[in-house]
């Protein structure tokens, strides 16, 4: 089974500051690394080829610093790393990517294509179903087990927020990954030295370009378009009461929820 | 020319669900200056009986699809029959629920469709100022006039974007549950019923569902809760929600947590209040050792009173709180839940 897991690399948000006067990301400094739901999609998909046999191909769509992603992806053991990557793709909105993505699947060829539900930067969750629908192939998002998986089928578990849903699904498809799905293992020290003995190859425009929708990518092609970013404004702090006892601590919290109605 | 403010509402077990009378209620302010009709979709096996109760939460109109295959939520069907609403009405903005349905149905018609999706907004309004216009206007906008802004929190809520869909229709979005309000409910409100048929063929079932399993516990919705009580990391252990369940149970009120501790497997993750987990509104969320991370505030500052109890006085929760006090939770939580009882009894009593 031919297994693609697409990836995106994206900066560890925790350490993500805000320049205070000009409102934007201060990007220098802040490491990179792999979306989590998309580390466990690899995760999942090693574990298949496990059992199933076959190959793993990891493509990530970016800037060329994001073959960092992909050689992690490599040391994690998979067996193919492709970046697509171009000036024409830059600024592209889920719609643009999911088809610059699309065409580099419809070159690459694929049984199973697994992604993260949703990238920590954008939280968008829409990539993976508009791949899909690119590729006219079914999806199950949200996927948190798989139970049974054969070249023809895999039966999944859709996690819903009130339960969820046994699915069936024939290949080729797509299955995106939440974190319950599998616990990401470790880079091996033999898959680091041979991860950056392995060729990252590129898909660029040119090698794209009759798949693609040409007036649908990049920041101008893309249906939306930001017309501004803000830092969120706070509410203002209240009182804040420090070194009391236990009970004057009760007794402020109690007066409060009466002012205020609460009891 | 596009036209209408459609709302995908979204049902289960063949009930609908809040948010999306929350959307419906979102429709009628746009409706204030768009002046479009705002209307429901409602798709499901045998769901007449809910269409009524979307008029009285504001819909002008409901557009019905009935049939056995929209039963459960399946990606395909309910794809397919999103797109022949769109194909047939021509919507100028289109909502959904930002759920685990809501998000995969959204990209996947959007896609089909060729327009834009703006997901898990928290906030909408119509452009009006001259500068909006002007900004539609000079990315290929036709009709400034009714162009939508779409606005959503991106790297885990510490900056907010605005996003326009200026050339293709419907301007689509997917909204977070809990953030809207719906309207009070009006029984006497009526509307126009459009029962709408789809083609469907056995190939759009183009997956099978096996099994389909309700959460046999009693599901919180935390969204739906006027009081919650919280506990982070500070509480210490899973024992540490005790102290949470007891202040809760004295106050009436649903327990919520951080997402420490539902990493860390002390709660359920339908308790995670915060960017990954619910948004909530209440009338009370007091934040017992909960350090207050952006992702986290991201779920909560549309709460009425904060109170927070945090050993830490530098804890960011601080700069939202009403009431802050700096000590130590587990000394401070069972005190709390017997004052609160004792209260509560002499307030009975007088």
């Amino acid at each position: 089974m031919k297994i693609v897991v697409c990836i995106k690399q994206v900066p560890d948000t925790v350490e993500v500051k805000i320049d205070p006067k000009t409102g934007t990301l201060i990007r220098d400094g802040v490491p990179s690394i792999i979306n989590h739901d998309d580390k466990t999609g690899i995760e999942a998909a090693l574990t298949l080829r496990e059992q199933l046999g076959g190959t793993v191909t990891v493509v990530s769509m970016g800037p060329p610093q994001a073959d960092v992603a992909l050689r992690e992806a490599l040391a994690m053991g998979c067996d193919e790393a492709i970046l697509v990557s171009g000036r024409e793709f830059g600024g592209s909105d889920t719609y643009a990517t999911s088809g610059i993505l699309a065409a580099a699947l419809k070159k690459i060829g694929y049984d199973l294509i697994i992604t993260g539900r949703q990238a920590i930067d954008g939280d968008t969750a829409q990539v993976g179903p508009q791949i899909a629908e690119k590729l006219h192939v079914p999806q199950v998002s949200y996927v948190e087990e798989v139970k049974e998986a054969t070249e023809d089928y895999v039966v999944v578990k859709r996690q819903f927020e009130d339960g969820y849903h046994i699915i069936k699904i024939k290949t080729p498809c797509l299955l995106t990954a939440i974190a319950e799905l599998a616990t990401p293992r470790y880079m091996s020290v033999r898959g680091i030295v041979e991860a950056y003995e392995k060729e990252i190859k590129i898909l660029g425009f040119e090698d794209l370009k009759d798949d693609l929708e040409l007036d649908m990518i990049g920041l101008k092609g893309s249906p939306t378009n930001v017309y501004q970013s803000f830092t969120k404004e706070v509410k203002g702090a209240g009182t804040i009461l420090k070194d009391l006892s236990a009970d004057e601590a009760v007794k402020a919290i109690v007066d409060k929820l009466e002012e205020k109605f609460i009891i | 020319m596009s036209k209408g403010i459609y709302v995908v509402v979204e049902q289960r077990s063949g009930k609908v669900q809040n948010v999306g009378l929350e959307l419906i209620g979102e429709a009628t302010r746009l409706k204030a200056d768009l002046k479009d009709d705002v209307v429901a979709v409602l798709l499901g096996s045998d769901i007449e009986g809910e269409v009524d109760k979307l008029f009285h939460y504001g819909a002008d109109k409901v557009v019905l699809v009935d049939h056995p295959y929209l039963k459960e939520y399946v990606t395909e069907p309910y794809t397919k029959a999103v797109t022949a609403i769109i194909k047939e009405y021509d919507p100028e903005i289109m909502l959904f629920g930002a759920s685990s349905i809501g998000r995969d149905v959204a990209p996947r018609v959007a896609s089909r469709v060729r327009t834009g999706l703006v997901a898990d907004t928290t906030g909408l309004r119509m452009a009006k100022t001259q500068e909006e216009f002007d900004k539609e206007a000079s990315m290929g906008c036709e009709d400034p006039t009714r162009a939508l802004l779409m606005t959503r929190p991106a790297f885990g809520g510490n900056i907010m974007a605005t996003l326009m869909c200026p050339r293709t229709k419907p301007q689509m979005a997917t909204v977070r549950p809990g953030v809207m309000k719906r309207i009070d409910k009006d029984e006497s409100r009526k509307g126009e019923l459009i029962k709408f048929n789809v083609d469907f063929t056995e190939a759009d079932m183009n997956v099978e569902i096996l099994e389909v399993v309700k959460a046999d516990k009693k599901s919180v919705d935390l969204t739906e809760a006027k009081l919650i009580v919280s506990g982070g990391r500070g509480i210490g252990s899973a024992q540490g929600f005790d102290m949470i369940r007891d202040v809760a149970d004295a106050l009436g009120a649903e327990v919520g947590s951080s997402r420490a501790c539902v990493d860390a497997g002390w709660i359920e993750k339908d308790r995670q209040v915060g960017q990954t987990g619910k948004t909530v509104r209440p009338d009370l969320y007091m934040a017992c050792g909960i350090s207050g991370a952006i992702q986290h505030v991201a779920g909560m500052e549309g709460s009425e009173l904060v109170i927070s109890i945090n050993k830490n006085d530098t804890a960011p929760i601080f700069e939202v709180s009403d009431l802050g006090i700096v000590g130590d939770v587990k000394v401070i939580l069972p005190k709390l839940a017997d004052a609160i009882r004792k209260y509560k009894a002499n307030k009975v009593t007088n």
